[in-house]
C-alpha cells in the first residue's frame, strides 16, 4: 500500500500539510542518491511503470523516465504519435489495455482537465497526474515546493508571486492549493484575461501590476505565455506583454530585497523574463529540473513502494 | 389479469376499460375525486358506479389519474444516431415515465428540416400511447441562414420551429424566422445562447470550473441571448418561447418581460431545479449537459420563478447518449443526459409540495406545454378521447437506469431514491399500464 493517504497523486488538491511534507523530505533524501557517482537503487524493482504522454512533453517525460530507471522501474514511454489514438481508440479503451499488460503505475499527460480523474476510476493501477489540460500539474508544484524550501528553509510565511498566464496553466493550480495548504502567502499577477474566475476562493491575491507583486513578493514563480493565447485575443500583443508583464533586471533591482527566481519551463527568452534574470545570481531555475527527478522519485516511490509486490520480492 | 396492458412494443387497444378507485385530478374541468372511468373504444365515460358487463377491471385505488403529461423538450435520436435512441424506444421511455405526448427536437442527422422527414418520424410513433409532435428546424439544415418552407411543414401538423442545440445567431434571421412562423400560428422556439462566449466550454463558469480546470460557460451567456429574443418578440409583435432556462439573469429578464406583456413563454428541466455546478466536481459525464449545471443562486432562483409562474413548462430536454459516448474526457464528452423515465418521480419527491402544489404541477407539465403549441388541452370528461397518465403516488423505488426503456442510460439520478412513479398511461385508443 501506499506509504501516503492516497492511493494515486491526481492532484494537490486533498494533500494535507503533512502529506507535502513527507514528499519533499523524501525528496531531498532522493536527492542525495541523485549525487552518488552510482545514481540507481533497486528500490521501484520489479514495477512496471508506463508513461502515457498523450501531448508531447519532452521535459517532464524525461524527468519522469530518469526517476523510475533510478529506482529500478520498468519503464514504457507511450505516445500519442505512436498510439492507437490516431486510429479512433479511446482513452479508456487504450488505458485499459495498456492496464491488462500487467502496469502497475501509470504516469499520465492529457490535455483533457480530469482525464486522470476518470483513469482513477476505471483503472486499478496507480496514477500518477503528470498535468491535466489546465487543471493540475502536482508534481511540478511539488518541485516548486522543494526548491523554495530548499532556499528559504520554509514556506510558511512565505510570500509567492505566481507571474503570468493563470487561466491556462496547470502548474498555477497546483501551486496555488500547495503553497497555500503549506502557510504560504500566495500573489498572482497577470492580465485580467488571464486570471480564472473565482480563483479568489483559494485565499490569494490578484494584482495586474508586476511592479506591485515584486514589491510584496520573496519569489517570483515566472510562467510561460503561449503565443496562441494572443491569436484568441487574450492580451494585445507579446510586445504588450513583455513591456508590462516581462520580468526583467530592472524591474527586479527595484525590490528591497533579491528575489529568488523560477520558471517551469520551457522559457521564451524576452519575453515573459529576459536571459539576464533566467541566468541571473538568485535563479534557481536549474535546481528546479534537479530537485523535479527527485520530486517524481519521492513521489513514485511514496505511492508504489508500499505495493505488496515490492515490500515482500515474489522469488 | 391486466398484464396484457404492460407491453411496451405492444400496447393494447382500450376498447373497453374500467378504471377503478382512483383519485381523478383534472383542474381545469373541476374535477378532483375518486371516480370510476371507463373508456370504450378511446372514449371517456367519467362516473360509472359499476363496469359495464364485458370489461377490463382495473383497481386504481390508491393512484391518481391525470389528463396526459406532455414532455415539450426531447431528443429521439433517429434518424441519425439509432444507437442512442430510436424513436421507439423514446416512445417506450415516454410511455414508462408517464407521458403521452412528447415534442422531439429536429437536431437528429439529416435534421427535421421538410414534410418528408417529418411526416416519416411521426409515422413512427404510431403504434405507440404517445402524441409525437415534432419542432421542425426553422432553419435549412439548421444552418442559421435560410428558413425552412415553413408553410407546408406547418401543414404537417407542425406547431413550431426550433435550432435547438444551437441559437439562432444571426438577428435578421431570428426577426424573420419569428414574423414568418407566427403569421402560421406556430412558434419559435429558442435554445438561448451566446455560442461566443460560452465557445469551447464544458460547464458553467465560476469557481468550480477554475477549481477543475474545465473551460467555463459563463451565465450571462444565456441572459444575453434571452434579452435579444425578448427584444425582437416584443418588436414584432410576435411570440417565443426560450428553452431550457437555467439562470438567474434569464428568470430576471422573463419575469420583466412577461410583466411588460410580451409573448414569452419558457420552460425549464428538472436538473437546472435539483443539481449545481458542484456536481461536476468528479467529472462525471453525466452532469454535463447545455446548458449547464449552474450556481446555487441561480438554481434558487429558477426554484422560484418556477413556482411563481414565470417558468411555465417543466421539461426534460431527454438527451440520450450511448455509454461509450458519455465514458469519455469530461470535455470530450456530448452534452445531455436522459430525462423521461426520472421526471414524474423527481417533481413528486422533490418538487411537491413545497415548491408546487399539484394543481399548479399538472400546469406545468399538461396545460401550458399544450397551450404553448397551440394543441388541443385534454380533458377528463364525458366523450372526451382519452388522455391519461395514472400515477402510483405512494410507489418508493430508487432509480435504476437499468431498467429504463430509453436505448440510453446517461442520468445523474441513478440510485435516488424517489416516491411517486407512473403506473401507466392511455392515449390514442391505447393503454399501456404496468404491474402494481
Amino acid at each position: 500500500m501506499s506509504l501516503l493517504p492516497h492511493k494515486h497523486m491526481l492532484g494537490l488538491e486533498g494533500y494535507s500539510e503533512q502529506d507535502i511534507t513527507t514528499i519533499m523530505d523524501t525528496a531531498e533524501r532522493m536527492r542525495e542518491i541523485l549525487e552518488r557517482p552510482l545514481k540507481k537503487v533497486p528500490t521501484l524493482r520489479g514495477i512496471t511503470v508506463v508513461n502515457l504522454f498523450f501531448e508531447s512533453s519532452t521535459r517532464t517525460r524525461t524527468s519522469f523516465e530518469l526517476a523510475e530507471k533510478r529506482l529500478s522501474a520498468d519503464t514504457i514511454n507511450f505516445s500519442a504519435s505512436v498510439s492507437a489514438l490516431s486510429k479512433g481508440e479511446t482513452l479508456l479503451d487504450t488505458a485499459r489495455n495498456i492496464e491488462a499488460m500487467k502496469i502497475d503505475v501509470v504516469v499520465m499527460r492529457h490535455r483533457s482537465p480530469g482525464s486522470c480523474h476518470f483513469l482513477a476510476k476505471h483503472l486499478d493501477s496507480i496514477i500518477v497526474n503528470a498535468g491535466d489540460g489546465c487543471h493540475e500539474h502536482p508534481t511540478q508544484a511539488l518541485l516548486d515546493m522543494l526548491t523554495l524550501r530548499e532556499k528559504f528553509g520554509t514556506l510558511k510565511g512565505l510570500r509567492v508571486a505566481l507571474v503570468g498566464d493563470i487561466s491556462h496553466s496547470r502548474v498555477a493550480l497546483s501551486n496555488i492549493i500547495g503553497l497555500k495548504t503549506m502557510g504560504a502567502n500566495v500573489i498572482l499577477c497577470g492580465p485580467a484575461t488571464l486570471m480564472p474566475r473565482g480563483i479568489e476562493q483559494y485565499g490569494v491575491e490578484v494584482t495586474h501590476s508586476l511592479d506591485d507583486a515584486i514589491h510584496r513578493s520573496d519569489a517570483l514563480n515566472i510562467f510561460r505565455i503561449q503565443l496562441e493565447r494572443q491569436d484568441v485575443g487574450l492580451f494585445p500583443s507579446l510586445r504588450e506583454y513583455q513591456k508590462y508583464f516581462g520580468v526583467t533586471r530592472a524591474r527586479l533591482e527595484k525590490a528591497v530585497a533579491p528575489l529568488t527566481i523560477l520558471h517551469p519551463g520551457p522559457m521564451n527568452r524576452g519575453v515573459e523574463i529576459t536571459s539576464d534574470v533566467a541566468d541571473g545570481e538568485h535563479s534557481v531555475i536549474l535546481r528546479q529540473v534537479t530537485n523535479g527527478v527527485a520530486v517524481r522519485m519521492a513521489v513514485l516511490y511514496l505511492l508504489a513502494g508500499g505495493h505488496p509486490e515490492l515490500s515482500e520480492p515474489k522469488p | 389479469m391486466y398484464t396484457k396492458y404492460s407491453r411496451f412494443d405492444k400496447p393494447e387497444r382500450a376498447k373497453d376499460l374500467f378504471l377503478e378507485g382512483a383519485r381523478v385530478v383534472d383542474p381545469r374541468s373541476g374535477i378532483d375525486q375518486v371516480l370510476n372511468l371507463h373508456i370504450r373504444d378511446g372514449q371517456l365515460k367519467v362516473g360509472l358506479s359499476e363496469p359495464p358487463q364485458g370489461t377490463d377491471v382495473i383497481a386504481l385505488r390508491g393512484h391518481i389519474i391525470t389528463p396526459g403529461w406532455f414532455d415539450l423538450h426531447v431528443h429521439f435520436r433517429e434518424p441519425g444516431k439509432e444507437v442512442a435512441e430510436t424513436i421507439e424506444s423514446g416512445c417506450h421511455a415516454a410511455m414508462n415515465g408517464g407521458f403521452t405526448g412528447v415534442a422531439c427536437m429536429p437536431n437528429t442527422n439529416p435534421p427535421l428540416d421538410n414534410a418528408g422527414t417529418i411526416n416519416w418520424v411521426v409515422e413512427q410513433a404510431k403504434p405507440f400511447p404517445v402524441k409525437l409532435h415534432v419542432i421542425a428546424a426553422a432553419t435549412r439544415e439548421r444552418n442559421g441562414k435560410e428558413l425552412v418552407d415553413m408553410s407546408e411543414i406547418v401543414e404537417c401538423g407542425v406547431r413550431a420551429f426550433s435550432d435547438d442545440g444551437a441559437p439562432i445567431r444571426n438577428s435578421v434571421v431570428l426577426r424573420h424566422a419569428l414574423e414568418y412562423s407566427n403569421m402560421l400560428g406556430a412558434k419559435i422556439f429558442q435554445h438561448a445562447e451566446d455560442s461566443d462566449l460560452v465557445c469551447g466550454g464544458s460547464m458553467h463558469e465560476g469557481e468550480w470550473s477554475t477549481r477543475l480546470g474545465l473551460t467555463g460557460m459563463p451565465g450571462v451567456a444565456e441572459a444575453i441571448d434571452v434579452i435579444r429574443c425578448i427584444q425582437i418578440a416584443e418588436y414584432t409583435g410576435t411570440a417565443i418561447h426560450i428553452c431550457h432556462i437555467s439562470t438567474k439573469g434569464a428568470v430576471e429578464w422573463i419575469r420583466w418581460a412577461k410583466k411588460r406583456g410580451v409573448r414569452v413563454t419558457s420552460e425549464v428541466c428538472p436538473h437546472h431545479l435539483l443539481l449545481t455546478d458542484a456536481h461536476c466536481k468528479d467529472y462525471d459525464t453525466n452532469y454535463k449537459m447545455n446548458p449547464p449545471l449552474r450556481s446555487e443562486e441561480d438554481r434558487q432562483a429558477c426554484l422560484d420563478a418556477f413556482m411563481d409562474g414565470t417558468l411555465d413548462v417543466y421539461c426534460t430536454d431527454h438527451a440520450p447518449h450511448a455509454w461509450e459516448a458519455k465514458a469519455v474526457e469530461f470535455d470530450q464528452a456530448p452534452f445531455g443526459i436522459v430525462g423521461l423515465e426520472t421526471a414524474m418521480g423527481l417533481a413528486l419527491t422533490h418538487l411537491m409540495p413545497h415548491v408546487l402544489d399539484f394543481n399548479a404541477l399538472l400546469e406545468r407539465v399538461v396545460y401550458a406545454p399544450c397551450e404553448i403549441l397551440t394543441l388541443p388541452i385534454p380533458r377528463i370528461a364525458d366523450g372526451e378521447q382519452a388522455n391519461l397518465t395514472i400515477i402510483q403516488p405512494d410507489a418508493v423505488y430508487k432509480v435504476d437506469p437499468s431498467k429504463f426503456r430509453s436505448k440510453s442510460q446517461n442520468t445523474p439520478f441513478a440510485g435516488w431514491e424517489l416516491k411517486g412513479r407512473a403506473r401507466g398511461v392511455i392515449c390514442r385508443g391505447l393503454a399501456f399500464i404496468k404491474e402494481a
